[in-house]
């Protein structure tokens, strides 16, 4: 039984090993100890969905996730999106889209709708709107969410 | 910090796993996915001295396919099991029923074995096993039991699971192709806890009466209410048409003893168990494909 643990694990293509608290969260770990203040804590119960990032691929609240379970996976938070000083086609559509106001709860968004749309093309309204029912926007901006995911659909090429 | 300290351990293997909770068990949590675990970390509701991790056991994660019903292994992700084409062939229940647990970021780390576990009176699963009358595999350094569903969900977030037992698998038992069944709920959002819920299985024979049947409730009381003793009543060897079904229904509403909170009041919530529990019934009988007539369709 422990009360630290060293953990290894890949944040964004860099490679960090560290000893944490093994009651320390996920994502206290990436803001506090990995200086990665993109992701943001909303709720801490996984209801907002502002903290999420990707797992290996997929999507996971990073609020509901001891640092120790990440031990050994491959992250990417927000920080890992644009390239090159390039905004993502994600990105790129929230902005021009305005698909943000206060922008919270938009890393978490972003991230949700790059695992949304990286294995469909072309999703109707209604597929979108429930794509992003597990993601809270406080200033309600959703009509503006959801034509940003339709005009990333287009803009992205993959 | 959030939650509030602990010691933690991982387990490499079930025998570690039950191992660690036979020393520690009274004093321990196991952690699987950790969806419904750390939220209660997180706001201290639990403040376990021990966490075991059970989450980089391998062999704990498995769908198959035994004498036509399904195994499925404690650790298996429920997104694992939303995307199982064998899932959606054997046991269309769980298939539909799934895409209502949470949203696609709690699925890709929620196990199947954690929120059977967790017993949380108001989610799919639980209500699930109980319909299709399934059975849990339990493990400690005692040995193993194997219990229904039926008695396993003993009360809010109680089961029978003793502090030295893991859950491994739950099993559920052969329902013949054809089989019709049906999963409703009414929840705010889509991927929020249902207020109310019905899970319904029916397979007809060659006449079109109803030979066996399952269902079970939701949100509905402390834990999965088994209705199938009352839709039995109204329902075996009849042919199911809207008013018998709304009969079985209507008795259901009247039995079920849910509780007011903040998201509704028990009247209403007898209300949703009546409308809901009708319509999965009548859905359950119309998707059923009789054998030997062309109408009708599995899924």
């Amino acid at each position: 039984m422990d009360i630290e643990r060293e953990v290894t694990l890949t944040v964004n293509g860099t490679r960090y090993t560290r000893v944490v608290s093994v009651r320390k969260l996920l994502c206290e770990f990436l803001r506090d100890d990995l200086d990665l203040t993109g992701t943001h804590v909303g709720c801490e119960h996984g209801v907002c969905g502002s903290c999420t990032i990707l797992v290996e691929g997929h999507t996971a609240r990073s609020c509901l996730m001891m640092a120790v379970q990440a031990d050994g996976t491959e992250i990417t938070t927000i920080e890992g999106l644009a390239k090159d000083g390039r905004l993502h086609p994600i990105q790129e559509a929230f902005w021009e889209e305005h698909g943000l106001q206060c922008g919270f709860c938009t890393s978490g968004l972003l991230l949700t709708v790059h695992e949304f749309l990286s294995d469909r093309r072309d999703p109707s309204e209604q597929n979108i709107r429930e794509a992003l029912a597990g993601n809270i926007c406080r200033c309600t901006g959703y009509q503006n969410i959801v034509k940003a995911v339709a005009k990333a659909d287009r803009l992205w090429e993959r | 910090m959030r939650p509030a300290p602990f010691e933690y351990a991982v387990a490499a293997d079930v025998d570690q796993a039950i191992g660690l909770l036979g020393q520690f068990g009274d004093e321990a949590k196991v952690l699987a996915g950790g969806q419904s675990l750390v939220p209660m970390l997180n706001f201290r509701l639990v403040r376990p001295r021990y966490l075991i991790d059970i989450g980089r056991i391998k062999g704990l994660d498995f769908v198959s396919l035994v004498d036509g019903g399904l195994h499925i292994g404690a650790l298996t992700r429920q997104r694992t099991v939303e995307r199982s084409d064998l899932v959606r062939d054997v046991c269309p229940l769980l298939a539909e029923a799934i895409k209502h647990v949470g949203h696609q970021q709690t699925r890709n780390r929620g196990t199947i074995g954690g929120s059977l576990a967790h017993a949380d009176p108001a989610a799919e699963l639980p209500a699930v096993v109980t319909a299709l009358d399934a059975r849990l595999r339990l493990k400690s350094i005692a040995g193993e039991r194997v219990l229904q569903a039926r008695e396993f969900f003993q009360g809010s977030l109680t089961t029978a699971l003793r502090p030295n037992e893991l859950l491994v698998a739950v099993e559920i038992p052969s329902w013949p192709i054809g089989t019709g069944s049906a999963f409703c709920e009414y929840s705010r959002r889509q991927g929020d806890f249902a207020i109310v819920g019905a899970a319904a299985v029916m397979q007809r024979e060659a006449n079109g009466r109803v030979a066996r049947l399952g269902i079970a409730l939701i949100g509905a009381g402390d834990r999965p209410f088994d209705a199938t003793s009352i839709a039995t009543d109204w329902l075996i060897g009849q042919i199911p048409d809207e008013a018998n079904c709304k009969a079985a229904a209507e008795e259901i509403g009247a039995s079920v003893e849910p509780d007011s909170d903040i998201h509704a009041p028990a009247d209403y919530r007898k209300h949703l168990a009546t409308v809901l529990a009708g319509r999965a019934l009548l859905c359950a009988a119309q998707r059923a494909v009789i054998p030997g007539r062309e109408r009708g369709n599995g899924h």
